[in-house]
């Protein structure tokens, strides 16, 4: 399904599409005020952009680093080149440890490499433990956005679907209620766990420690109460020192939700006496990405979420309409690099109006990169009636008398054929709205007459 | 007091109109305004006849590449003007950052894309006008659009920690009556987007609606802007559903405002 139809779908429901535009709108609105309350914003974004660069400008070096640090920590390190050895080497701890109940805190890396349906097969049952993605794991769903998963769900949705699983009472929307609902639910899990499974939102090849980031604790609770703690990260999760931490710490909630600090932020430097850590370093596409000069620095992203919540198409299309584990404008521009065919729509599902670009916190220029992959999907395509139509408009554009007859032609046309002919179910520009009234001569005729 | 502009005396700035080729063949009024509103403030202003397009159609298309034909016939039409100035922020954009590099003119294509300017830069930037004077009793709502707002930086974005600014409004500033109303959403894209409009019809539309009720909900009696490609879109959505509201171009409220 491609990007415009699965947006019409999204658009039919024009009440609740409102409402999930309101809904990120706010959020976004809550992220220009925290930002706007550090006079340094702006130099904070230059320093995380440059920092940034940087990494992937010596990514080799880190990484070994990183491995070095860690090891010697007493983390177990283990390389991923693909979705699939990644998923082999979790199993393959898993069977060790004959575990077959995990949790999970909140990873897109997970969702990426598609790990939950793969460990389900061998039997292993996966409970996803941020609040969001458990409610959306209940619907068989995956995350519509990589911050919120369940934003657009409705609390009476929420209700619903823990009436269903988890018995609560008919029509209670009550947040606080439904929240113990799940809080109880989830504590037997994980009770139960022998094994957490976690993202990395920052690794420090300075320290050979890791930081995630969680609002509800999730993370940590699983990690403590399990005896082995898996974390996967992709390759360019990585900045230098923990010192820069501070400056990313500071971005990232603010950017993300308008807090100014996510509610946890835990260091994992070397396993408990007893207990295990490992570290998946996974590539999966990521050093194709960093070998596309135009595209390399969408590896910058430190997956706050912020260009979806600014982005009018997103707010108005949903998560899903993108078809991508990444939605939204940062999606568009690194899922073309895994599929250029599959996504191909996604790149022209914008207006380029820049606003993701002027919010995000690395500064990737999110819609310059979106107008570079239309060329490159274009060139893919090979052979099309637009490319055709576009090489006829250069003829035109290319000879002024060409031009002058084609548009004399055009206004003509627009004046002389009937309403039903121009208004045709052909025509997407008459379908909601008017054509300019058209007027008897072009400026250039004008111009002509009267100036020169 | 006489306005600043009609008090100092100064060179005659000499001016080529590029008109976008959609103004040229549907709206004609506001390519009238933006020539007299120049020649009102001083200039000596020249309509080269050979212009056809910037490009961008194609280019935003996916198709740069097959652009060069209309991009030499742009520089070899603008080559030899000091100053290129145009009613859009959009194709002003595209001509500085799109336009592919043609070889054996790359000097003179860089001459022009460094001397074509959107024509509120213009005025406030080169000619430094400061305010236009003049009178324009109206309720306005200003559509700031992308291209010029986040591309050329012609006014502050929402979305970044800097002080608030907009070349238009400021031209606005000294024109009595003129009441400019403060938008719910300062400055969110109208969902033209050239083939976006129709390659992503329900979502153009819808976008446009939105914008819409915001102006309406202010009660503005004229929406404003610096890219009649906008106002078209948003124009085509109101008039199809019956809503009261008029559209001008920055040009002409000005050119209006002066005389």
């Amino acid at each position: 399904m491609s990007h415009p139809s699965q947006a019409a779908n999204f658009l039919k429901d024009e009440k609740r599409a409102h409402w999930h535009d309101e809904t990120l709108w706010f959020v976004r609105e809550k992220r220009d005020i925290a930002s706007k309350n550090i006079p340094e914003w702006e130099e904070l974004r230059k320093l995380a952009s440059g920092i940034k660069d940087h990494v992937l400008s010596k990514l080799d070096y880190y990484l070994e680093e990183l491995e070095q640090k860690a090891s010697a920590n007493g983390i177990k390190v283990h390389w991923a080149k693909d979705a699939e050895e990644h998923n082999e080497i979790v199993w393959s701890i898993l069977k060790e440890k004959k575990c077959k109940a995990i949790v999970k805190s909140k990873s897109i890396l997970t969702e990426e490499c598609h790990l939950n349906p793969y460990l389900e097969k061998r039997g292993v049952e996966v409970v996803d433990t941020d609040l969001g993605e458990r409610i959306v794991q209940f619907l068989k769903q995956p995350p519509s956005h990589i911050v919120l998963p369940a934003i657009h769900l409705k609390k009476g949705d929420i209700s619903e679907i823990f009436h269903e699983k988890l018995q609560t009472e008919k029509g209670n929307e009550d947040p606080v209620y439904l929240t113990h609902a799940a809080r109880k639910h989830l504590r037997d899990k994980f009770m139960a766990a022998k094994v957490a499974i976690t993202g990395v939102n920052f690794a420090i090849p300075e320290t050979g420690e890791f930081v995630v980031c969680t609002n509800e604790g999730n993370a940590d609770m699983g990690v403590h109460l399990a005896d082995v703690h898996i974390a996967c990260m992709g390759i360019e999760k990585i900045i230098p020192r923990r010192a820069d931490l501070g400056i990313f710490l500071r971005l990232l909630a603010r950017s993300a939700t308008g807090q100014s600090i996510t509610n946890y932020n835990s260091h994992f430097r070397s396993p408990a006496p007893g207990k295990e850590i490992h570290l998946i370093l996974v590539d999966n596409g990521r050093t194709k990405q960093l070998k596309r000069e135009k595209f390399k620095n969408s590896l910058k992203c430190i997956r706050c979420g912020a260009c979806m919540n600014t982005c009018p198409i997103y707010r108005r299309s949903g998560g899903y309409s993108y078809g991508s584990t990444v939605p939204g404008p940062i999606g568009s521009i690194l899922s073309p690099g895994i599929d250029v065919k599959k996504y191909s729509t996604l790149p022209f599902a914008s207006t380029l109006c820049g606003s993701c670009s002027d919010v995000c916190p690395v500064k990737i220029n999110i819609h310059e990169q979106l107008y570079e992959w239309r060329q490159e999907i274009t060139k893919a395509q090979g052979w099309s009636t637009k490319g055709l139509s576009m090489k006829m408009a250069n003829g035109i554009f290319t000879s002024p008398l060409a031009y002058k007859i084609s548009g004399k032609l055009l206004r003509a046309s627009l004046k002389n054929l009937p309403k039903s002919v121009i208004y045709n179910p052909l025509n997407a520009w008459g379908k909601n709205r008017d054509l300019p009234e058209v007027p008897k001569e072009s400026f250039k005729e004008w111009y002509l007459k009267n100036r020169s | 007091m006489r306005p600043n502009y009609l008090v100092q005396p100064r060179s005659i700035m000499e001016v080529a109109l590029f008109i976008p080729c959609y103004i040229d063949q549907f709206y004609p009024d506001v390519a009238k305004a933006t020539l007299e509103l120049l020649e009102k403030l001083g200039c000596k202003v020249s309509y080269p006849m050979d212009q056809t397009c910037c490009g961008q159609p194609m280019a935003n298309s996916g198709f740069e590449r097959d652009t060069d034909g209309t991009t030499r016939q742009f520089i070899e039409t603008f080559k030899n003007f000091d100053y290129i100035v145009a009613p859009s922020g959009s194709c002003v954009l595209h001509i500085k950052e799109h336009q592919p590099a043609i070889s054996e003119q790359e000097e003179e294509q860089k001459t022009v894309q460094s001397k074509v300017y959107e024509l509120s830069e213009f005025l406030t930037d080169v000619l430094k006008v400061g305010t236009i004077e003049g009178s324009f009793p109206h309720k306005i709502g200003f559509h700031s659009s992308c291209h010029g707002q986040r591309g050329l930086r012609l006014s502050s974005s929402s979305e970044l920690n800097e002080a608030p600014f907009s070349k238009a409004k400021d031209l606005f500033a000294g024109i009595k009556d003129l009441e400019l109303v403060e938008l719910s959403r300062k400055d969110e894209c109208c969902g033209f987007g050239g083939t976006f409009a129709v390659s992503e019809e329900a979502l153009s539309v819808q976008m446009g609606k939105d914008r819409l009720s915001d102006h309406l909900s202010h009660q503005v009696e004229i929406i404003c802007g610096g890219d009649t490609s906008c106002l078209m879109h948003l124009q085509g959505i109101a008039e199809r559903n019956n809503q009261p509201v008029k559209f001008m171009h920055l040009a002409e409220i000005l050119n209006q405002a002066i005389s």
